[in-house]
């Protein structure tokens, strides 16, 4: 178990017997300083880990609502810089882990031993690069452990047991398994292919397992605590984020739907 | 010396290329990657391809001493691989013959493609009648706009074109929308990509399939003149007709390889498509390789006048190319390129293409002070597409 916030807060629930919720939003969406009181919306709600999207111009595994997301925080002029600073600004009262979900391209132009160093100093715990397969993430993953951090890869139900071996080593703090083949978005029901990578993944690694990918509701959220160590939902908060954007009730309905999504994840350890 | 012409087993040109892609993305470009390996080394694969591109597009291809063009300049000699003969009116036609032959093998009965120009998603198109194969063209709701006649087409040969709204609306946005796509239905769409770009095996596999042009030409050069030219001239939007064209010469270290980026208005990031003016290497839709974006890692706007060079990346190979410099790149302004075709058009009674007016601009740049010297231009397209530009930017002969 990796010594961040992540991997403690993990070891935390475990023990507990309880399921984390693992909360994607886009940082910048609608502006930095809404991300600052939307992660402690978030919090509130009863989210364990907050992935911190870093928005990118070309998304290519993200779907219309996470992908519309990304677009209105370039266009209010969110950077990589601005993401960390945020999490310094969230850091300053919460010790929520957090782990910054990116795309390669951002993080390279920043440079990598920058960025490590950089999101050490803004108290990030982590970074998932959605687009760093394992066969070319070595380099990557060297340089953001180094500096204390966890990496976290995702898995996929088309995934071989050579690629889910890589993916368990390169991993640290969570592995996220995607639920299904496609991309973001919330979906009518779970995936039937969620069960069989779950079995499939530990026999590769003890680390805490975390599905996503198409989880909207609380019967989902449900359906994945029973199955999983953590349950990740993006879409369906960005979609919040996206309907309530510039009224008051944006931190809280952003609260209530993530209490519901806790509370039904919550049901599935409770037999 | 070029010491990589084939990538490794990554599909690494040197640095570039390889597999950047979300994880979902992996099995099916293991899958194709495998499927084309098999392919590749069978005979009658090769004899059906040889087949088509014969019987069906129109190969070999003329290579045409462009006479008066030559005399008028002064200067070197300037020969033309006509290219825009083919079926379809372009090169892409070559690719999207391979590709879909590969489609078939691997019992895929939907087809998916990107298109900017329209011109990619016409060939596809037209593939996919010829198979039988269901098709689904993505193409940017701008470029439906600028490229009315081309939507026609595809629609005209039973494809469906999706308009996409996301982003910049151009061809960017239209291949991540097919990737997003691929990566849905998998199991039984294939994804014939464009260009020598993307995760490996497409730029190999893209560059392999264009090899044609450069075989043909070298061996139809050496049977005129004796010898092998003394440069080559090929435009580079992703790089599929330059790489095809290039490929078969790097070995031949006397012949200078020159591809022409599109320079657009200027030189400042969101008005051109020049990646070694200002790109830098990066990852973009599954790539490594030069790419132009800003101080943040965003991937820039681009702009060129011909629609099939407007894209942000350069194809793997061509970088490692550039790195080593085994190949020379430079750019040519829109306005370069809109003059060289008036030119070709009065002296040789041939249209291009807008793209591969780039490549005919550069060659006619230089021509003047190399006399002695023999050119081989790549002339990857026709110009029927073009027209209405041609018409916009050409109002005294539009009374």
């Amino acid at each position: 178990m990796s010594n961040t916030r992540i991997g403690r807060r993990f070891a935390e629930l475990r023990a507990k017997n309880e399921p984390a919720l693992v909360a994607y939003i886009t940082a910048g969406d609608p502006s930095l300083d809404d991300t600052v009181r939307l992660v402690a919306a978030l919090e509130r709600g009863g989210a364990d880990v907050i992935e911190l999207g870093v928005p990118f111009s070309d998304p290519i595994a993200d779907g219309p609502v996470i992908m519309r997301g990304a677009e209105r925080a370039i266009a209010n002029g969110a950077t990589l810089r601005g993401v960390l600073d945020c999490a310094a600004k969230i850091r300053e009262h919460s010790e929520v882990p957090i782990l910054l979900f990116s795309y390669l391209n951002p993080l390279m132009k920043y440079g990598f031993a920058k960025l490590a160093v950089d999101a050490k100093a803004a108290g990030v715990d982590g970074v998932l690069m959605t687009d760093a397969s394992v066969e070319e993430a070595e380099p990557y993953v060297k340089t953001i452990r180094e500096a204390g951090l966890d990496t976290v890869f995702l898995a996929a139900p088309t995934s071989t047991p050579e690629r889910l071996a890589l993916v368990g080593r390169y991993s640290s703090g969570f592995v996220y398994l995607v639920s299904r083949t496609g991309v973001t978005g919330e979906q009518q029901q779970l995936s039937a292919q969620a069960l069989p990578l779950v079995t499939a993944m530990r026999a590769h690694t003890d680390l805490p397992l975390a599905v996503g990918f198409g989880i909207a509701k609380a019967a989902d959220a449900e359906a994945v605590g029973r199955l999983a160590d953590g349950v990740v939902v993006g879409s369906a908060l960005v979609r919040v984020i996206e309907k309530y954007a510039g009224t008051p009730e944006m931190e809280t309905k952003l609260e209530e739907l993530t209490r519901e999504l806790k509370t039904g994840a919550l049901q599935g350890r409770a037999r | 010396m070029i010491t990589t012409s084939q990538p490794d087993k990554g599909g690494h040109f040197g640095p570039y290329g390889g597999r950047f892609v979300p994880e979902v993305l992996m099995a099916p470009l293991e899958e194709l990657e495998k499927a084309y390996e098999v392919a590749r080394q069978d005979p009658a694969f090769h004899k059906e391809l040889a087949d088509l591109m014969h019987n069906y597009a129109g190969r070999p291809t003329a290579l045409w001493e462009a006479k008066r063009l030559s005399e008028n300049l002064g200067g070197a000699r300037i020969y033309i691989k006509r290219e825009d003969l083919l079926h379809t009116g372009a090169h892409k036609i070559n690719n999207c013959l391979g590709q879909i032959l590969l489609a078939r093998r691997m019992g895929k009965n939907r087809v998916i493609a990107e298109t900017g120009a329209g011109q990619h998603g016409v060939a596809t198109a037209t593939v996919c009648a010829l198979f039988g194969m269901d098709c689904t063209v993505y193409m940017g709701e701008e470029d439906m706009r600028r490229q009315r006649l081309n939507v026609f087409r595809m629609r005209l040969l039973g494809a469906k074109v999706v308009g996409v709204t996301n982003g910049s609306r151009t061809l960017k946005d239209a291949i991540s929308e097919a990737m997003r796509d691929w990566v849905t239905n998998v199991e039984n769409t294939h994804y014939l990509l464009g260009s020598a770009l993307g995760s490996h095996p497409y730029p190999m596999m893209v560059r392999d399939f264009h090899s044609v042009i450069g075989k043909e030409a070298r061996a139809q050069f050496l049977e005129r003149e004796g010898k092998l030219p003394d440069t080559v001239f090929a435009c580079v939007g992703g790089g599929s007709n330059a790489i095809g064209m290039f490929h078969e010469f790097i070995g031949d270290t006397g012949v200078e390889l020159v591809g022409v980026e599109a320079g657009g208005r200027n030189l400042t990031l969101g008005e051109h498509a020049a990646r070694f003016a200002g790109g830098s290497p990066g990852v973009l839709q599954g790539c490594y390789s030069y790419v132009l974006q800003n101080a943040d890692g965003q991937i820039a706007l681009t702009h060129s006048v011909s629609a099939g060079l407007d894209y942000a990346m350069i194809g793997p190979e061509h970088a490692n190319l550039a790195d080593e410099g085994r190949a020379t790149y430079v750019n040519c302004s829109d306005a370069s390129a809109l003059a060289a075709a008036v030119t070709l058009s009065r002296t040789e009674g041939i249209i291009p293409a807008l793209e591969s007016s780039h490549a005919m601009a550069e060659a006619i740049r230089r021509a003047p002070a190399e006399k002695g010297k023999v050119f081989l231009v790549n002339l990857s397209g026709r110009g029927d597409k073009d027209i209405d530009i041609y018409r916009e930017n050409l109002k005294d002969l539009d009374e």
